[in-house]
């Protein structure tokens, strides 16, 4: 099957960062520009795994999570943080929050992918 | 041309820099609300965030660092005084350099940067900035290493000494399942590293009636037989840490344990249990604590309204319709050959609707009212196109408050800025060729217009000058004006430099507003009369030109003590303009509706001679000059007899004047097609187009006629390069 990945990111350019290392990759990509946007891709496209940032605006990358962890859709999907920072209270904040792991940007290519392979264990 | 991920990051970058200047204006304000905040602090750390992707190591640290200092203000742990507000605009206006810097692939000079950074620094006081986390070495390392000590008495030490392997006991808390982790892929990446057997303990798990769906009892103890190190081992552990008791320890004893029957396919292992956690399973008596499922009681009312979101049916159709603020990026080529399509479009339904009214003999009022249906609907196609040029002037007069800045700070002065109708739209194209003139206007505003403080204080002004810059839309076209607070013109100086260097005659006597037109004359504004800031060798005549190309108007007017006003004027879009079409000397030529007052026949008793060669109008109590147009254009025309149809014509700056035509044809809109390319500029002549019958007809440039025609000399109004161009079409 071919893993489906929800990119949820304010940046265009990590979307389409993001966006040449899945497809590379094989995966099905889909892009959300902010939280809120975010939210209702997922439950339009179901995906696999959820990638998100943290600083957006409408709605941040916790309230994503919380909205997934606390909706009714596949609640348990995994959701990777995309962070600038790699300190550990983000980390602490990112676990609580509801993340399954995170990713410091700036990425790399084979990590990530090997990341997302590794949680979903899909591919 | 390269990276288009790098391009589409240059223009975000652009959008993003742009958000930033506005908030920050808007910071500058009395009152401004967190959010404000909050999207200055994003429109940096998303820079940074792109640059990083880039390895633009200058712009990613400066970011940094002015990212650090608004992380302070956001949380408000740092007072948001005039000096640090200044400090902040000051570096959103270096991180523009940065990233013009790294687009054209330059660096900026080291000292530059540093003398930003150290201001930036100085707003924190004793707070550091801590040294770029993460972008210090740009070698991408491997995604993530926390390795955050597992503080286990006996567990560390011998770790790498003993070759064999680890002995790891595994148990998940219900959060662990919560997060989306599954124990199954722990141990696929555990058994990458070697060779493992698993145990499952089973012993907490309750009889069926107590079972909790949501309540992890199962744990794990695994013997994994590796030459990797620990570390290896933590790291597939790490984005569980904190979600499970996880014991690493050094394998002792190489025999798995007996207790339990061993499982040797790792993804054979977990059991099903956890993973049951159905939504809809009711609380068990046992306490569920850390299990956030999906009752949810404490729901914020933004994660309320999200998970409202998620309930909503799916609906994929319109999902990208759906986003916010869904836009599209056209390559401009595109909507260039759309504009041109429906600009033939116009003239091919002018052409049809004039066929048709040709043929009065077989009239179908059918077909007309579908003609008239043809009209209205190519009219709502140019108009949706040309919308899709259009732009608001925000992204210009952002621009403008650095120049104030730059140029207040060069002169010792002190301006500000004041902007009004940013949300005007205006072609793109007249965005983007607006911003050198409109620069060069608000350096001369506040170089010339202002006075210095002395005479500020003298005149009891505020030391603080004020240059106002607003748009709008007015009667078809745009209206810009730029307005600064200060001494108005001195007309003395102005005519005695244009006698100096002789652009007017020695004893020329001139009136003010025709002393005022002297300084859009080229060669009156040089490097010696104009202080080093505006003086760089272009003067008002090259903004006039400017202006002039984008088929626009500029006037100025100034009240002695208050200030100096240039209004420019300029149409609502290029490609097309309502005209009237006339005759003159057996020509059809186009004169631009907005340009035109009114039409009269005046008697004859209306006009007098004066002169060889001057005709002046009398209406309402006033003289306005005539102009042949068809002699000023070169046309063979006979001398105006009788009563001639006059066309009353408003000239920037030169006032009212009566334009000379043989007859009105049609008023309708036209199609501008340049003629530039292939004659040059036409003095006189401002474009070309095409009409409904398949004629080409010129548009005229009323300005230029009419000052044709005026007392002192304009620059060579009807050249005989101008002649032949006409000769030629």
């Amino acid at each position: 099957m071919t893993l489906k990945v929800l990119a949820i990111d304010d940046s265009k350019t990590i979307r389409e960062l993001l966006r040449s290392v899945m497809e590379e990759a094989g995966f099905d990509y889909t892009s959300a520009v902010d939280g809120v946007d975010g939210v209702e891709r997922y439950a339009e496209v179901r995906p696999d795994i959820v990638i998100t940032d943290i600083n957006m605006p409408n709605m941040d990358g916790y309230g994503v999570i919380d909205a997934i962890r606390k909706g009714d859709i596949d609640n348990q999907v995994p959701i990777l943080v995309l962070t600038t920072e790699s300190g550990d209270k983000l980390k602490q904040r990112a676990r609580q929050a509801g993340a399954t792991g995170w990713i410091v940007k700036p990425f790399d290519d084979v990590s990530l992918v090997s990341v997302i392979r590794r949680v979903t264990g899909i591919g | 041309m390269g990276n288009p991920i790098l391009d589409t990051f240059f223009e975000e970058t652009e959008e993003l820099l742009e958000s930033l200047a506005e908030g920050l204006e808007s910071m500058q304000g009395a009152e401004f609300d967190k959010e404000t905040v909050n999207s200055v602090f994003r429109a940096v750390h998303s820079i940074k965030g792109g640059a990083g992707a880039f390895k633009l190591n200058e712009l990613v640290s400066f970011a940094h660092s002015f990212e650090t200092v608004l992380d302070e203000v956001r949380s408000e742990t740092l007072e948001l005084t005039p000096q640090i507000m200044h400090t902040l605009i000051r570096s959103a206006d270096h991180l523009t350099d940065l990233v013009d810097a790294a687009r054209s692939g330059r660096s900026m000079p080291e000292d530059v940067s540093a003398g930003f950074l150290s201001a930036l620094q100085a707003c924190l006081g004793e707070g550091k900035i801590e040294a770029v986390d993460a972008w210090d070495n740009f070698e991408f390392a491997a995604v993530t290493l926390d390795i955050a000590p597992i503080e286990e008495p006996g567990a560390e030490a011998e770790g790498e000494a003993a070759p064999a392997g680890f002995s790891i006991a595994f148990k998940p808390h219900a959060a662990l399942y919560a997060n989306g982790h599954e124990p199954a892929l722990l141990f696929a990446a555990l058994a990458d590293l070697g060779q493992m057997t698993t145990t499952v303990d089973l012993s907490a798990v309750p009889e069926w009636d107590d079972l909790n769906p949501t309540e992890p009892y199962l744990s794990w103890t695994i013997a994994l037989r590796t030459d990797e190190s620990e570390i290896a081992v933590q790291e597939v552990f790490e984005f569980v840490h904190g979600l499970c008791d996880l014991v690493i320890s050094p394998l002792t004893d190489p025999t798995p344990p007996a207790k339990a029957e061993p499982v040797p396919e790792a993804k054979a292992a977990p059991a099903p249990a956890p993973q049951a956690a159905a939504p809809t399973a009711p609380a068990g008596p046992s306490a569920t604590a850390e299990a956030p499922k999906a009752e949810a009681p404490t729901m914020s009312d933004r994660a309320a309204a999200a998970v409202a979101a998620l309930k909503k049916p799916e609906k994929g159709d319109d999902a990208e319709a759906k986003a916010p603020k869904a836009t599209l990026r056209v390559d401009l080529d595109r909507v260039d050959r759309l504009i041109n399509a429906v600009g033939e479009l116009i003239i091919n339904q002018a052409m049809i609707a004039q066929r048709l009214q040709d043929m009065t003999s077989t009239r179908d009022d059918d077909l007309v009212m579908h003609i008239e249906d043809y009209r209205l609907l190519a009219r709502d196609i140019q108009e949706g196109v040309m919308a899709i040029r259009a732009q608001p002037v925000k992204s210009l007069f952002q621009r403008m408050s650095r120049i104030v800045r730059e140029a207040a700070d060069a002169t010792g002065k002190m301006a500000e800025l004041v902007t009004s109708g940013e949300g005007t739209e205006v072609d793109k194209t007249v965005v983007e060729r607006l911003a050198d003139p409109l620069t060069h206007m608000i350096r001369n505003a506040v170089d010339h217009g202002l006075e210095n403080r002395e005479a500020r204080a003298a005149s009891g002004k505020p030391a603080m000058g004020t240059i106002k810059l607003s748009a709008s839309h007015r009667s078809g076209s745009v209206i810009i004006t730029v307005r600064d607070d200060g001494a108005g013109l001195n007309r003395p100086k102005i005519l005695e430099i244009a006698k100096r260097k002789n652009l007017v005659a020695q004893d020329a006597e001139l009136s003010d507003s025709e002393i005022d037109q002297l300084l859009f004359m080229p060669g009156f504004s040089t490097a010696a009369t104009v202080s080093n800031l505006s003086g760089r060798g272009v003067g008002l005549d090259v903004v006039r030109n400017a202006v002039t190309a984008l088929g626009g108007r500029i006037s100025i007017s100034t009240t002695p003590g208050q200030g100096t006003e240039f209004t420019i004027m300029l149409p609502l879009t290029l490609a097309v303009m309502d005209g009237m079409v006339v005759t003159v000397g057996g020509q059809t030529l186009v004169v631009p509706i907005t340009s035109i007052i009114e039409t009269i026949r005046p008697q004859p008793s209306d006009l007098h001679r004066i002169g060889t060669d001057e005709t002046l109008l009398s209406i309402r109590g006033r003289m306005i000059p005539v102009v042949d147009v068809s002699r000023a254009l070169g046309f063979p025309s006979p001398e105006i007899t009788g009563s001639p149809l006059l066309l009353l014509v408003e000239s920037e700056g030169l006032g009212e004047c009566a334009l000379v035509v043989d007859g009105v044809q049609d008023q309708r809109q036209v199609v501008i097609k340049s003629l530039e390319s292939n004659f040059g500029s036409v003095p006189g002549v401002s474009a070309a187009t095409v009409l409904g019958d398949g004629r080409i007809a010129l548009i005229l440039d009323p300005d230029a006629v009419a000052g044709g025609r005026s007392g002192y000399h304009m620059p060579n109004i009807l050249s005989n390069a101008g002649r032949t161009a006409y000769a030629n079409v």
